[in-house]
């Protein structure tokens, strides 16, 4: 919560999440909604507190009373933490996760890889925290209730709905009976198994590995270090691989590859998995299982993730091994990307058709998700005896050859795509270095605000578009003061921000916010010179940049980013 | 451009190394030996264009006799 006051110890695993009866079960006719997201996952929970910290009523339905079971996602990524910082959760999620930036790689006895995933300082947020999906979920359920416009109901199925071209009705199921709902845009974020995906006829398409995981949570007092852990063929596990990593509050979790001919229902068994764990950590280690289950993973996606006025978002559109991390961790992303297009459409500022950048965009990134999974996951799981004999090549070369470990591949940490092709980004003019591309999420910075430290990221307007002026910290024409200052005013408004070198700053800045440089990273890591320009969208990826700023070029930049070009 | 043509000064001693690269191996380990060549000289060459005209040429006029067993596709 904010203002960390956060209730301390809350055992969100247990957390029953109570129903309770809707003024709408006794309505005469179905009750509108503009937004009904379904299912309370991570995906659903970031989608509904995103449209509703941005002014939008939002209606969260879940089938069940618990927050996440079991051994799900516990690593979670960089990007997807500043998501959550915007939705005022990022803080309590870092508190509470272990944070890491290195995972290291071991063929049968010995290290041969290691890698550091943010190699370089001046980010407020690591790399990855792990953090059991449970807590993610809890503190982002305390998040949502604190907002009055977004109500959750428990215990309430969708069992049935009627896409229309005006809106959707939905059947819904509660242990009080059923009742009917109608929204003008349903988020689906019901998970792999999508309930509604089925009801539409539609199908979420792509392979199936044959291989079987046994993932265990284990409680004990262990040193490792706070790494990710990959054994190729280790002694303790021979010829399949093993993943350990660090939970909070003593947790690890140890996947073991197990094959294809393991019997999933008799590997569950604790006289099967204490051995195996007893194995990797020796026999005098005391630890407890917390949760142990065995998986077979898919790289799957929908062919579009909008149809109509359905959008559907996380699992149900796509899945991925968790090599890499990139289920929960895209998920939240498809939220952002989808909250402020909803949110610009309903409010009229924005046509329908800006939803079809949300299919672009999106099956944009799962592409790009479930190729990197699907390259892990061949590497991890060689397809045939030839693919076998490379991998081991690749693994016994890596101890004295550079180029060979980079070909090992024991997962591609999620990164954030950059929606290079998107219809929304205004194509460079002007001569650009770096990674700043229109379409790229904007790298984060230290800043100076009023003297004090502070992170460029969270300076960016909370909801809204933003504009970032670079300059020499030398007075301002008043025209162009003016003109920056106008972009708050529009029909979107844009959210000005100058960016000035340590210790220097116009003498009028017409109230725009003033972010000092101090180490000049911010301006290095956006190529910028005094008079640079940057628009920067609601979810933070940049749509447009100038080396100079020109209002008629922000407009219609700003009218494309918005589907009203 | 993948060069087919006689590029090798000794080509008869590079014949006889290759083949006496694998002896007393069984197929498992030439496997492995195999595999390992072809990576060190791939990063050798490095020219992903000519790498894959190479692929390309070596898969050439063969007609696949089975099917990875390990995949499942999904309907
Ligand atoms: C072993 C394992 C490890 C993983 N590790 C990671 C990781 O480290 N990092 C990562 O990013 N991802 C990881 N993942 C993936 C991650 O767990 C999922 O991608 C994530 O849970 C998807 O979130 P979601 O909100 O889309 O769906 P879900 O979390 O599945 O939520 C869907 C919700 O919809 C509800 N629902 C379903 N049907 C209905 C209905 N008809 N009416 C109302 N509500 C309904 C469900 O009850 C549920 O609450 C892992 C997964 C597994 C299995």
């Amino acid at each position: 919560m904010r203002g960390g006051k956060a209730p301390l110890n809350v055992d969100y695993q247990a957390l029953v999440l109570d129903y309770a009866r809707s003024p709408d079960q006794d309505a005469p006719r179905p009750v509108w909604h503009p937004v009904i997201v379904v299912g309370a996952g991570p995906v659903g929970l970031s989608a509904a507190i995103d449209l509703a910290q941005q002014g939008v009523p939002v209606l969260l339905l879940d089938d069940d009373d618990r927050l996440s079971t079991g051994s799900r996602a516990i690593c979670f990524a960089k990007r997807t933490l500043e998501i959550w910082d915007r939705l005022g959760v990022g803080q309590r999620m870092v508190d509470k996760g272990v944070t890491w930036n290195l995972g290291k790689v071991f063929f049968r006895e010995e290290p041969v890889y290691s890698f550091n995933l943010l190699p370089e300082a001046g980010h407020q947020r690591p790399a990855f925290i792990n953090l059991q999906q449970y807590y993610v979920e809890g503190f982002l359920l305390e998040r949502a209730r604190e907002l009055p416009n977004l109500e959750i109901r428990w215990k309430n199925q969708v069992t049935g709905l009627e896409p229309a071209p005006d809106g959707v009705t939905l059947t819904v199921s509660t242990p009080e009976g059923e009742y009917r709902l109608r929204c003008d845009w349903l988020v689906a974020a019901d998970g792999a198994r999508s309930p509604i995906r089925r009801a539409m006829g539609l199908e979420s398409k792509g392979r199936t590995f044959r291989d079987r995981f046994l993932i265990a949570d284990v409680r004990m007092q262990a040193d490792f270090p706070a790494e990710r852990w990959f054994w190729f063929d280790p002694p303790f596990h021979p010829n399949q691989s093993v993943l350990l990593h660090m939970q909070p509050d003593g947790v690890w979790r140890i996947d073991f590859q197990l094959g294809w001919d393991a019997d999933p229902v008799a590997e569950r068994q604790p006289d099967r998995v204490i051995p195996r764990v007893q194995a990797l950590l020796g026999r005098d280690t005391q630890f407890e299982l917390e949760w142990v289950s065995v998986y077979t993973f898919s790289c799957l996606r929908m062919e579009k993730f909008r149809h109509g006025r359905v959008l559907f978002a996380g699992d149900a559109a796509h899945g991925v091994s968790p090599f890499g991390a990139r289920g929960a961790n895209s998920g939240v992303q498809d939220a952002e990307n989808l909250a402020w297009k909803l949110r610009l459409v309903l409010e009229g500022k924005a046509p329908a058709s800006l939803l079809d950048s949300y299919d672009a965009e999106r099956v944009h990134a799962a592409d790009e998700n479930i190729l990197n999974s699907t390259r892990s996951t061949d590497f991890i799981t060689p397809k045939n005896e030839a693919s076998r004999a490379f991998r081991d090549a690749t693994l016994e070369l890596a101890k004295d050859c550079g180029f060979a470990r980079r070909l090992v591949n024991s997962g591609r940490l999620s990164v954030p795509s950059t929606y290079r092709d998107s219809p929304l980004n205004t194509p460079d003019g002007d001569a650009f270095e770096g990674l700043m591309q229109p379409g790229a999420p904007a790298v984060d910075a230290p800043v100076r605000v009023r003297g004090e430290s502070a992170w460029f990221l969270r300076q960016l307007g909370q909801n809204g578009f933003s504009g970032l002026y670079f300059s020499d910290g030398g007075d301002l024409h008043p025209v162009r003061l003016e003109a920056l200052r106008s972009l708050a005013g529009g029909a979107v408004p844009v959210q000005p921000l100058l960016v000035t070198p340590q210790g220097v700053r116009p003498e009028e800045t017409g109230g725009i916010p003033v972010l000092e440089d101090p180490e000049g990273l911010l301006t290095r890591r956006y190529d910028a010179q005094p008079g640079t320009f940057y628009l920067l969208r609601p979810d933070q990826h940049v749509c447009a940049r100038w080396r100079r700023f020109d209002p008629g070029l922000v407009r219609a930049a700003l009218a494309r980013a918005t589907g009203n070009a | 451009m993948l060069n087919t043509d006689l590029n090798l000064a000794a080509p008869d001693d590079f014949y006889e190394a290759l083949v006496e690269l694998h002896r007393d191996l069984t197929p498992e380990q030439s496997r492995l030996v195999n595999a390992k060549l072809i990576l060190l000289l791939a990063n050798h060459i490095g020219d992903q264009a000519v790498l894959r005209q190479a692929m390309a040429k070596a898969r050439e006029g063969i007609i696949p006799a089975c099917q990875d067993a390990d995949l499942r596709t999904l309907a």
